[in-house]
């Protein structure tokens, strides 16, 4: 594996049993490689298989098929995920830091409890220094005046401030975003994704963001995959996506190439809307 | 030519017959189906249940013999407060009014063999050995098993339990085991309160009442109770409390659906807690029964 990469998803596949008892391949040969210190955008239409994809990769879910083989800095060498015990699951999930869509925070503890926590439970650090490690993170995240509030006080860009200063806490090697700006208003989410854009500038961290926002994705991105159907459409730099969003549509031959331009513009008509009866847009919601 | 009910001309004579014979032969077919899935479902709940304590008793192992792995001890007394401390209130009211009735139904069959008196030892033998420990159990069930489920119904439908996981806390050493402590320690404490408060409870009846001589009452109740009698209930207590912290563990780890899902799981924490604490109770009592224990 190459040292650069330091997580390499190959040909993973999920399936998940429905009600009817039907079988759903959500990821279907899932393959792409995240290198070390990037920002890359995972996105996709709802259904598409993004947010399975994130539980995969953060070993929520087992996958069926593949490999996902994380390979960070701790590690003597790379290691499939999949094959690992849960102790030692446990060991590469302390490298790593997520914002939850909604923040999850724990309500049952204040905002500074909530950071504390990870410090308390995997290190040795004593009671005091935590309580300084705890106020430096609420400063990055600008959220220091609120360490002593019950998480049920903050609105929800907060809520997402002090889940990225938790997720920060362990000072991990890549961040993992699920729907960073998914219902903040576009001011929040913009300071939301400038923080995102600073902490990892200032952390060093590899950041892997699941969105549909495409302001945001195109504002946070080094790199972007595209997914449809749980396989992987396109996966490029940032420019390529945008020279794809910027074309005009009827200058566009290929299918994915208008679909693509459909999704990164969010225009009603074209590849993913057309087709008689229910489009396939609404069967992807659907089957999702 | 198609005999569909639907499709074809209104049934008549053997088509009739046939129709009927059908919609009876699908109406037990779709019984049978659906006990058998019911059956299914308890199976999977027992099996969750059983994996819920494999693990939790792993832990705890870990916790006490393992060094750097936590007891959790302050998230233990916030749940001893919660479960146990909170329902004492509760507890109290409802077992003073159970020996209260207790000694009351008693009396005139008594009075009738001219034997008031030994109401005491009914009283006595019926709270500790019984009604001590099932009573507050089935009042825990309401009041704290029905909490249970419902908080970590929220926290999964939060993605709370998710981000337990996600760093690297288990949330069987995390939630469950305190929980499931808590539970079985209070209970036992409630039920030495209970027994208490129920004897006492059968006492002001039967002085104030049915006019039975304190002193007459306390000899009896004495002489009528061993430690047996005492132990039974509260290792009975133990074993309830394991049970309503386990059933409303593993219905809120259980819960989809959102808020309906956590409403769901809080009635069926309740509703399952009582059936398997008076089945139970009758398992202990004919085992008690048969070993004369």
């Amino acid at each position: 594996m190459d040292s650069d990469v330091i997580i390499s998803v190959r040909n993973v596949v999920k399936t998940f049993r429905s009600p009817g008892g039907d079988e759903v391949r959500v990821l279907d040969g899932v393959t792409f490689d995240i290198l070390r210190g990037e920002t890359i955008v995972i996105m996709g239409g709802s259904g598409c298989g993004k947010s399975t994809l994130l539980n995969c990769l953060i070993g929520e879910y087992t996958i069926d098929g593949g490999q996902i083989i994380y390979s960070t800095e701790r590690m003597p060498e790379p290691r499939d995920i999949g094959e690992l015990p849960e102790a030692e699951l446990n060991e590469v999930r302390k490298r790593f830091g997520i914002l939850f869509q909604s923040g999850a925070l724990f309500n049952s503890m204040s905002v500074a409890e909530n950071i504390a926590l990870p410090i308390r439970e995997h290190s040795d650090v004593p009671a005091r220094l935590i309580d300084t490690i705890v106020t430096l993170k609420l400063e990055q995240v600008k959220m220091l005046e609120h360490r002593d509030k019950m998480p049920a006080q903050l609105s929800g860009g907060q809520k997402k401030r002090v889940g990225l200063a938790r997720a920060t806490a362990l000072d991990p090697e890549i961040l993992f975003y699920d729907e960073p700006s998914a219902g903040l208003d576009p001011v929040t989410s913009a300071t939301i994704d400038e923080l995102m854009i600073d902490l990892s500038k200032k952390l060093l961290v590899t950041s892997v963001v699941v969105t549909h926002e495409m302001d945001s994705a195109f504002r946070i991105a080094d790199r972007m995959v595209m997914l449809e159907r749980g396989r992987v459409l396109k996966l490029g730099a940032r420019s390529e996506f945008e020279a794809l969003r910027d074309a005009p549509a009827e200058s566009l031959t290929g299918r994915e190439e208008k679909l693509m331009n459909q999704f990164l513009n969010g225009f009603s008509v074209g590849p993913l809307t057309d087709v008689h009866g229910m489009s396939e847009y609404e069967k992807l919601i659907i089957a999702g | 030519m198609s005999d569909s009910p639907s499709s074809g001309p209104p049934a008549s004579g053997p088509s009739a017959g046939a129709a009927r014979w059908r919609r009876m032969v699908e109406g037990v077919g779709g019984a049978v189906i659906g006990w058998v899935d019911r059956c299914g479902e308890t199976v999977r709940f027992v099996g969750d249940m059983t994996d819920l304590l494999g693990h939790t008793l792993r832990w705890l192992f870990r916790s006490v013999f393992v060094p750097g792995v936590r007891l959790r001890r302050s998230a233990l007394a916030y749940q001893m407060v919660r479960v146990g401390v909170r329902s004492i209130g509760i507890v109290v009211l409802v077992q003073i009014f159970i020996g209260i009735i207790l000694a009351l139904q008693l009396a005139p069959t008594l009075r009738d063999y001219g034997q008031l008196e030994r109401v005491a030892d009914v009283v006595a033998i019926a709270v500790v050995r019984e009604l001590g420990p099932l009573i507050s159990a089935i009042v825990l069930s309401g009041f704290a098993g029905a909490s249970i489920a419902a908080e970590i119904g929220a926290m999964k439908e939060a993605e709370e339990i998710k981000a337990l996981k996600a760093h690297a806390l288990n949330p069987y050493h995390f939630l469950v085991m305190p929980r499931l402590l808590a539970t079985v320690m209070m209970l036992t404490g409630l039920t030495v309160i209970a027994d208490v408060v129920g004897v006492f409870g059968g006492f002001l009846t039967s002085w104030l009442v049915l006019e039975v001589p304190p002193a007459t009452y306390v000899d009896l109740t004495q002489s009528a109770l061993g430690l047996k009698d005492l132990f039974t209930g509260l290792f009975k207590a133990g074993v309830f409390g394991m049970l309503i912290a386990l059933i409303a563990c593993c219905e809120g780890l259980r819960v989809s659906g959102g808020a309906e899902g956590v409403g769901r799981a809080t009635t069926a924490t309740v509703v399952k807690s009582i059936v398997a604490l008076i089945g139970v109770d009758a398992l202990f009592t004919a085992v008690f029964y048969v070993f004369e224990i």
